[in-house]
């Protein structure tokens, strides 16, 4: 039974790391490029939901738009300056430029905020749900739910409108995309713009839940990785099912070995997976 | 005759380096000064290890504290667990970091770059967090190495001297080698690599060897570098030895000055390390936040507007006419 407990919320954090692992995923299926301050988009996004809670008083509908919306022109922004001129740039520009930006945004975090642990204050969101014996602490349950649901959104919003396959069609190729009246430019800061703004409402969600600090960010930028590289570079369904998984076996080895071993036991299978089958599990060759 | 005075003249800009160097701790002979220069060497040697693989071969590694760590933790162990003299866990630390080079580089370097910058940085928290979890290596309080020398060997000094000219012979070597590398075949390739990885692999340049054998030097030499670390500092923990600032600074050092070239990393040190310092001097002990967001911003602006580092900056403003008479 506490095996059962463990596994759901395991299954629960698990979503949330599907719904921020998908906008990393999306930046690297569409343009080849790893953004190494995905982690800290999260973070932010969590920061963005303590600010608009505790001076505006927002609901948890407010907060998570907001966050959302924050986050999205932050990534927009950040494509625009630094991104686009980066993309075509030797491979050494292209991973110092997010690798500085993690660098940058984690300790200007620090700076602000200080290294002190800090949790949304209560919201209307509270209480535990029991169903069959199973404790289901409600934030959790909605920030988990939401997040499959949003995963799902992005996925349908990529294969089945408009903007979708004009973002697929630049990723599939950019000179095509140029003939056929498509800005591949544009297409591009869109995507950065949904990727950090996926990060961010995760990074809401997951404030409901769980308290934080900026260092953070680190931990959830490597997470993604892995549940990317399980699920297969630019697959969304992919990250869907990765970041399910990755959040079973960190529950479940933090309830076995303790909750230290939790990330070792993640990161070791990350590279495993490099070794053995480094186009992921649902990934072409 | 003409020979020799051709051969001085190109060895000039080497000799007054090596001058400069050598008579540092004559002219700046205070404790605080003394420690600049130190430090300035051992991030050298860092930074100039780092580059063979992340400049020259272009496979930029962002978890090459790993390496740095095996060195640093190897030199205490030896001590805590047998009480041998800290320089006799060198080797040790040498042989652990070429394993581990030899296993991430395998796998990843026949995948894009991109795959090796992640392993290398998923590597390097996997190994961090292993550490502070160990109670042999000390869990999250680390090792002491001996507080009083029992003789030379153990090389513990009090003063700041010896440790600076320990580091200068090291740098030295490093930098011989790296020269050396540079001008045989080996260098060849890796410019080939650096330049573009199918091309050179069409060529008939083994690609995978080639990096491989670049990491592993670049690990020996960064591996050394954390074993010198411990011995100066007497300490090390899992985040000294393995956290993600010892690699970033590797990175933003050699970047800065120029990353593929023999005198970026000396360069970026002699830049950055008086910055840190003084961020740390200003701002009090609250001053290494405020530098890491620095270095984030230099690291920002260097890929952004320069990522030939200042080298290229260097090459672009200096007037040709200059470099013109100075060549002939």
């Amino acid at each position: 039974m506490l095996l059962l407990q463990v596994i759901v919320g395991g299954l629960l954090l698990g979503a949330i790391y599907a719904l921020f692992s998908s906008g990393l995923t999306l930046i690297w299926g569409m343009m080849n490029f790893i953004n190494f301050a995905h982690g800290e988009f999260v973070m932010l996004g969590m920061y963005v939901a303590l600010l608009v809670v505790v001076w505006l008083s927002g609901g948890p509908a407010v907060f998570g738009f907001a966050a959302m919306f924050a986050l999205f022109v932050l990534g927009v922004a950040i494509y625009a300056s630094l991104i686009r001129h980066v993309l075509r740039g030797p491979m050494l520009a292209q991973i110092l430029s997010t690798f500085g930006l993690a660098l940058l945004l984690r300790y200007t975090a620090f700076w602000i905020f200080s290294a002190n642990f800090v949790s949304l204050p209560q919201t209307s969101l509270s209480g535990t749900l029991n169903v069959g014996g199973i404790l289901m602490p409600v934030p959790q349950l909605v920030a988990g739910v939401l997040a499959i649901l949003l995963t799902i959104g992005l996925h349908l919003l990529l294969t089945r409108t408009t903007i979708g396959s004009r973002l697929l069609a630049v990723a599939e190729d950019r000179h095509a995309a140029m003939l056929m009246g498509i800005r591949p430019d544009r297409m591009q800061a869109l995507a950065w713009g949904l990727s950090a703004g996926a990060a961010g409402i995760a990074g809401a969600l997951m404030a409901t839940a769980y308290p934080w600090s900026p260092s953070v960010g680190e931990t959830f930028g490597l997470t993604a990785f892995v549940v990317v590289a399980l699920g297969g570079f630019g697959s969304v369904p992919g990250a869907l099912y990765a970041g399910l998984i990755v959040g079973l076996i960190q529950a479940v080895s933090a309830f076995w070995f303790g909750p230290i071993y939790k990330d070792i036991v993640v990161y070791a299978l990350f590279v495993a997976l490099l070794w053995l089958r480094p186009q992921g599990l649902m990934g072409k060759a | 005759m003409k020979q020799v005075s051709q051969a001085l003249s190109q060895a000039r800009g080497p000799l007054v380096l090596a001058a400069c160097l050598l008579v540092y701790p004559l002219i700046f002979s205070g404790p605080f000064y003394l420690d600049i220069g130190v430090t300035f060497l051992l991030a050298a040697i860092s930074a100039s290890a780092w580059n063979i693989v992340g400049g020259y071969a272009g496979q930029v590694s962002v978890g090459h504290s790993m390496f740095f760590g095996f060195g640093a933790y190897a030199s205490l162990l030896v001590y805590t667990l047998w009480g041998w003299p800290p320089m006799f866990g060198i080797p040790l630390g040498i042989a652990f970091s070429v394993v581990l080079a030899i296993v991430i580089g395998v796998p990843t370097f026949r995948l894009t770059g991109h795959y090796f910058s992640m392993a290398t940085i998923a590597v390097a928290e996997l190994i961090r967090i292993f550490f502070s979890t160990w109670d042999l290596v000390g869990a999250a309080i680390g090792l002491q190495g001996p507080a009083v020398a029992r003789g030379w060997w153990d090389l513990t000094f009090r003063s700041e001297v010896p440790y600076y000219y320990i580091f200068l012979v090291v740098l030295a070597v490093l930098l011989v080698i790296t020269w050396a590398l540079e001008r045989r075949r080996f260098g060849y390739y890796l410019h080939a690599i650096k330049s573009g990885e199918r091309a050179s692999r069409s060529l008939g340049v083994p690609v995978q060897h080639i990096k491989i054998q670049a990491l592993v030097v670049s690990a020996v030499f960064t591996s050394i570098a954390g074993s010198l670390y411990s011995l100066k500092t007497g300490f090390v923990d899992p985040e000294s030895g393995f956290g993600i600032l010892v690699s970033v600074q590797m990175v933003i050092i050699a970047a800065l000055g120029g990353a593929g070239t023999l005198y970026g990393p000396l360069v970026g040190a002699a830049i950055l390390i008086p910055l840190q310092t003084a961020t740390n001097t200003w701002f009090g002990g609250g001053g290494s936040g405020l530098t890491y967001i620095l270095y984030g911003g230099i690291i920002v602006l260097i890929a952004r507007f320069e990522p030939g580092g200042l080298h290229e900056l260097w090459q672009r403003l200096v007037p040709q006419r200059w470099k013109v008479r100075h060549a002939a």
